[in-house]
């Protein structure tokens, strides 16, 4: 991992999203006047016929983008997720999932490193409004190479997918050679003393914790979970039986998300105590995203933190 | 199978309507007087105006139709099985356990129904990406799309007819059910949509009015809509909630009641051809 060289998940989706129109046709795009920051406008420079504006209207956006689906064409629809997943809800529910229509649900500006916009756009409960709709794929990239892979990747899957893109800019994890899999988590060491489950910007804190704690003589594993539905079992229970400690980190509300599905995945089937870490039930606000991420406690510190 | 004489088109309207209130007594449940407001004007649509073949429901340049008030679906269940989609036989198994007739229509596993639908406002929106995928791929086939009136109460009704004048969406036709009434009363008193005509035209429609349940004006309504360029249509068609059934005619309480066995035997005397 480089620390230095840093890139926003969703200025990935919009590079690879334009390279993708190159090689798929039935790719089109819908924004509802947030291409600027969705970075969707890169696509629609780059093929105009094929992206279509909505204007600041998500509920019809994402009904369109339905209709479109059922012509054989694959929308990928952005906005942010706050206006996705919150305010298209019933959209995404009844006119998208129910029919399982080939729709691809990109969101940026997920979490509290959306920064100084403060609350009312930090989104907090995606991953587990969007997990509980059948039919629906739900994924969260941590890098660049990752997001590059899903862009392409989700256009292969038949049915709804639901993408959680990031604004703030975090570290190249992956490199070219690094093999991914839907619904595959990947597993970054074999340390037995903690294993850090995470999603998301929080990979990297989980990867930087990990270097940190080998210094003083602790070894932990991370596991990356890009793909929140279906979840990796195996990947999660096979940590709970060789390591002391499950720890769970995302950029995302305690409830219902990363946490509750690593929960769900031990209660059942390897019953361990596991430590969410995240935002615990409350709503963000402004600052900047890093000063944010260091007060809702979600850095490669406040692992360290909780394994020492 | 184009039926062209108005007479015929009657017929074959009080078939439909028999078909829906054979559903709604077979269920013991459904929205009747709704389903019965839009008969003539389904019927007009797939026994004459879209061009469509029930031996390929899924043709790719076939015209469209968007049931956005989906309670209305035994309405268009009927259409659908008095045209050749499925057997008329199968409507009695309307909302039962192991049907393909859901309670709101359920595009996956009914043969015609292009959009699934129930949450109402829901479908102009994705009869817009219908039209916008014609204008796309130089396609010539045609979207219709009906609303209820107190459906239009929804805000994302108006996010879309934006798009669809936005897009200059002149092969879309939206048909506005107006039957002046809802669950609570008329629309009026719970929460008036009115002028919906001059609601429209400030939104850019070509705004058509007829009577909804006259065989002849929705012909040329659609005729006319047809010939329209550059801006999309909408019928404001004014109907009577369970017309063809006396008993229900303009009665808020036939809005999602199925009629007892006395009831039942009466609107099939009605109905009688």
């Amino acid at each position: 991992m480089d620390l230095n060289n840093k890139i926003a998940t969703r200025q990935s989706y919009g590079e690879a999203l334009a390279i993708l129109g190159e090689k798929n046709n039935d790719i089109i795009v819908l924004d509802a006047d947030l291409s600027s920051a969705t970075k969707t406008n890169i696509f629609a420079k780059k093929f105009p016929n094929r992206f279509f504006n909505i204007g600041i209207a998500e509920q019809d956006m994402l009904g369109t983008a339905a209709g479109l689906s059922t012509c054989g064409n694959i929308p990928y629809v952005s906005t942010f997720a706050v206006f996705a997943a919150g305010r298209a809800y019933d959209q995404i529910r009844n006119s998208i999932c129910y029919p399982n229509l080939n729709v691809k649900i990109c969101a940026t500006h997920c979490g509290i490193t959306v920064g100084e916009d403060g609350a009312t756009h930090q989104m907090l409960e995606d991953l587990s409004l969007m997990r509980t709709l059948p039919n629906m794929t739900v994924m969260c990239t941590s890098d660049d190479t990752q997001t590059k892979w899903a862009i392409e990747e989700i256009s292969k899957i038949k049915g709804p997918v639901y993408l959680r893109l990031c604004r703030l800019a975090t570290p190249i994890i992956y490199d070219n050679n690094q093999k991914f899999e839907i619904g595959k988590g990947i597993q970054i060491g074999n340390g037995i003393d903690a294993t850090v489950i995470a999603t998301g910007v929080t990979v990297s804190e989980a990867i930087k914790a990990k270097e940190s704690l080998k210094e003083k003589g602790i070894d932990i594993r991370v596991i990356d979970i890009h793909t929140i539905k279906p979840i990796d079992k195996d990947i999660i229970i096979k940590a709970a039986k060789e390591t002391k400690k499950i720890i769970t980190i995302e950029d995302h509300s305690i409830i219902g998300g990363l946490g509750s599905s690593v929960c769900e995945v031990l209660s059942e089937e390897y019953p361990t105590k596991v430590i969410r870490m995240g935002i615990k039930d409350t709503f963000g606000k402004s600052a900047n995203a890093l000063e944010l991420m260091k007060y809702f406690k979600i850095t490669s510190e406040d692992i360290e933190n909780e394994i020492l | 199978m184009k039926i062209t004489d108005i007479k015929e088109l009657e017929t074959k309207a009080k078939e439909v309507r028999r078909g829906i209130i054979d559903a709604v007594y077979s269920a013991n449940s459904g929205h009747p007087g709704g389903a019965l407001s839009c008969a003539d004007i389904l019927t007009v649509l797939y026994f004459n105006e879209m061009n469509i073949n029930p031996n390929k429901p899924k043709d790719e340049d076939r015209d469209r139709f968007v049931l956005s008030k989906g309670h209305a679906s035994p309405a268009l269940y009927s259409v659908l099985a008095h045209r050749g989609y499925f057997e008329v036989n199968k409507l009695l198994t309307f909302r039962k356990i192991d049907s393909i007739l859901q309670g709101h229509p359920d595009m996956k596993n009914v043969p015609g129904v292009d959009m699934t639908t129930g949450s109402l406002g829901q479908g102009l929106s994705t009869a817009n990406g219908m039209a916008l995928n014609a204008k796309l791929k130089n396609k010539n086939y045609r979207v219709y799309c009906l609303v209820g009136d107190g459906e239009i109460e929804e805000g994302q009704i108006w996010e879309a007819a934006m798009t669809s004048s936005h897009y200059k969406l002149d092969n879309l036709c939206l048909i506005v059910d107006n039957n002046n009434l809802q669950i609570d009363g008329t629309i009026d008193n719970v929460m008036s949509p009115y002028p919906i005509d001059k609601k429209f035209k400030s939104f850019g429609f070509e705004v058509i009015n007829i009577d909804g349940n006259d065989i002849d004006e929705i012909l040329k309504a659609f005729e006319v809509a047809k010939n329209i360029k550059g801006k999309p249509t909408v019928i404001i068609a004014k109907t009577v909630k369970g017309k063809g059934i006396s008993y229900m005619e303009n009665q808020v309480g036939w809005h999602g009641k199925a009629p007892n066995k006395e009831e039942y035997d009466m609107a099939v005397k009605e109905l009688l051809i």
